[in-house]
């Protein structure tokens, strides 16, 4: 569509961006380099601070482990998705739906239901004669990492499903008619084919990943704290405004840094699965 | 008698409702180039990807040196496959687009990397080996598939129309690029194209398909020659088709009535009832007159310059249309639009075909 008045279409949404994070953003940065004191001295503290530091590193270590995760589950359920029999695509495609219309917090839920110490979980486990004392499910790493694994699947299947159907059937008929079984098929041609999928979720996961708040809030009991959970206590809990917007900072920059990489290397329609 | 490689007895397949292919049988000789001719539709490359092992087949069986190989997987049968679009792997190299069967066969890496080098060079890509596929025109990825196709020396070659997307002057390029691989490797190469000067220029024998069925196959002389019926004239080049009634004995040959006038001909096989299709290649026909030739009175409707050549479509008193190509230089000041002339044709050039096909 080629119209003069073409862009007024896109005004709305640059209004609500402009007006709802580009302003505000600007703001946050302005605390960054004037509270309590101006200068950069918040940025400073962030890298030296022991405490920050360990935080940043965690988000790092759990967002990079949820990634893999996420990626590789994606990955299988993609091609059972796209390359399956009828009727399991069809389970695969209610599989990758259905978390999209429930919402993260009550998918939290769900999973501290399953997984505390009277939860479901250990509740039978225990009814069963299986255990003695409650296994360590929740209020810890492992199911931060589950419950956030669990949310970011279905983001890292569309990527990949969209680089799965580029794949040319032919190209496969060829390896097997050149001699090559269904394992060195997968790894020697279907895998690097859809590369640019592969990395397409895996950049799309871990930004996701790494500004997460409600589930490790929830499932870390305040052991675990991520990034955005860091940020929201010193805003809302210890007044440390100056340095709460120093990390929002870094954190956006960050995920910008990543994000315009990503798009150096796929184009942004492969991530949508538009071609 | 030829050796037999791969024999198809009483081949079938159904998608469906649908007849891809209805008892095809047909043997495939040792180290022949044989073509799957049909128009698209007409089940060719279904019987090819049969062949290939890429689909099973709904009935009947395959036969490979007299072993049942109608069961066995596509990765083990050791045929080379060149496909349509060429399907080679966008991420690897041409090298190691070509090396990958070998590769996939274990081979020590000292002997895949001499074969590809010779294979590199014999296809003509020396200095590419290295570029993606991707960087490559069409008749260069075209040589990279057949090479990767070759190199694991596999017995059969299975092509599926593997020119259809290359412009007129590479694909005659091609053409005699695979009739050299052909000549020079000695593997049996089975070649589906829907192009009838493609399987003539190329074929020892052609096998032609229509609706799923196998309408004749023979030498590309005989079926260009002596067609089957109609269909097979018709689609193996321009033919002129008239009706041919009182047909009788004659002095060395048969005689009989065509469009008001007596003509003569010497058919391959005798012909049952009094009436038949009388058909004559335009090649053969001429404005020229011999004594003892049939001739038929035709009035010009179009006269096309092509060139070296030039057609000419007439039409006769009784209604029929008739095609001539003649070379340019013989109809210098020749018939105009509206003339009418007399068409000759030798008694032995004419073959009859059966009214009701």
């Amino acid at each position: 569509m080629r119209h003069a008045a073409a862009p007024l279409l896109l005004a709305p949404l640059l209004l609500l961006l402009g007006g709802a994070y580009v302003v505000p953003f600007l703001g946050v940065m302005r605390w960054s380099v004037t509270l309590p004191v101006p200068g950069f001295g918040q940025y400073v503290r962030l890298f030296t601070d022991p405490l920050v530091l360990s935080v940043f590193l965690r988000s790092f270590r759990i967002c990079a482990i949820v990634t893999t995760l996420s990626v590789i589950a994606a990955y299988a359920i993609c091609c059972i998705w796209v390359r399956g029999a009828p009727a399991l695509r069809i389970i695969a495609e209610f599989c990758i739906l259905v978390p999209f219309w429930i919402s993260l917090l009550t998918r939290a839920f769900g999973w501290v239901a399953l997984l505390s110490s009277r939860g479901l979980i250990n509740t039978w486990l225990q009814a069963a004669g299986l255990i003695d004392e409650p296994l360590p499910l929740s209020q810890n790493e492992f199911a931060v990492i589950l419950g956030m694994t669990h949310f970011l699947i279905p983001f890292a299947v569309f990527p990949l499903a969209s680089a799965m159907r580029a794949v040319d059937e032919r190209v496969l008929l060829a390896a097997r008619g050149l001699g090559a079984r269904r394992a060195r098929i997968f790894w020697s041609v279907f895998v690097p084919m859809t590369r640019a999928g592969l990395i397409g979720a895996t950049m799309l996961v871990f930004v996701f990943a790494l500004g997460f708040f409600v589930t490790p809030a929830i499932l870390g009991g305040g052991r675990s704290i991520m990034l955005a959970e860091l940020v929201y206590v010193r805003i809302f809990q210890s007044p440390d405004w100056g340095l709460g917007a120093a990390i929002s900072v870094v954190l956006v920059v960050l995920v910008g840094g990543l994000l315009a990489l990503l798009f150096r290397l796929v184009r942004p329609a492969q991530l949508v699965g538009a071609r | 008698m030829a050796e037999i490689e791969l024999s198809a007895r009483g081949i079938g397949k159904t998608f469906g409702a649908f007849r891809a292919l209805a008892d095809v049988s047909l043997d495939i000789e040792r180290g022949e180039f044989l073509t799957l001719l049909g128009p698209s539709g007409s089940g060719k490359t279904t019987l090819l990807m049969i062949l290939a092992g890429f689909q099973a087949p709904s009935e009947g069986r395959l036969l490979s040196a007299g072993a049942d190989v109608t069961a066995r997987p596509a990765e083990a049968r050791d045929f080379g496959m060149v496909f349509q679009g060429y399907a080679l792997f966008p991420h690897m190299s041409v090298a190691a687009n070509i090396a990958f069967p070998l590769r996939v066969r274990r081979l020590p890496a000292r002997d895949i990397n001499r074969r590809v080098a010779e294979m590199v060079a014999r296809v003509g890509l020396a200095g590419h080996a290295d570029k993606l596929p991707a960087k490559l025109s069409g008749g260069q990825q075209q040589r990279v598939a057949l090479a990767r196709a070759l190199i694991f020396a596999p017995r059969v070659l299975l092509l599926d129309e593997p020119f259809s997307a290359l412009d007129k002057s590479l694909r005659e390029q091609m053409q005699v690029e695979v009739k050299r691989l052909h000549e020079e490797t000695g593997t049996t190469f089975v070649f589906v194209t829907h192009d009838q000067s493609e399987a003539l220029a190329l074929s020892s024998r052609i096998a032609i398909f229509d609706h799923g069925r196998l309408l004749q196959i023979g030498h590309a002389r005989q079926v260009y020659e002596q067609p089957a019926n109609r269909f097979v004239a018709e689609f193996l080049g321009d033919i002129n088709l008239f009706s041919l009634t009182d047909i009788a004995a004659a002095d060395d040959g048969i005689g009989g009535r065509c469009e008001g006038g007596e003509v003569r001909l010497r058919p391959a096989a005798p012909i049952a009832g009094g009436r038949a299709i009388l058909a004559v290649r335009p090649e053969h026909m001429t404005l020229a007159p011999l004594p003892g030739q049939n001739a038929l009175p035709a009035v010009v409707e179009r006269r096309t310059y092509l060139g070296a050549s030039t057609r000419l479509d007439l039409r006769t008193p009784g209604g029929a249309a008739l095609t001539l190509t003649l070379a340019t230089h013989s109809l210098a000041g020749g018939p105009d639009r509206g003339q009418t002339v007399r068409v000759f044709w030798p008694e032995d050039r004419g073959f009859l075909l059966s009214d009701g096909a």
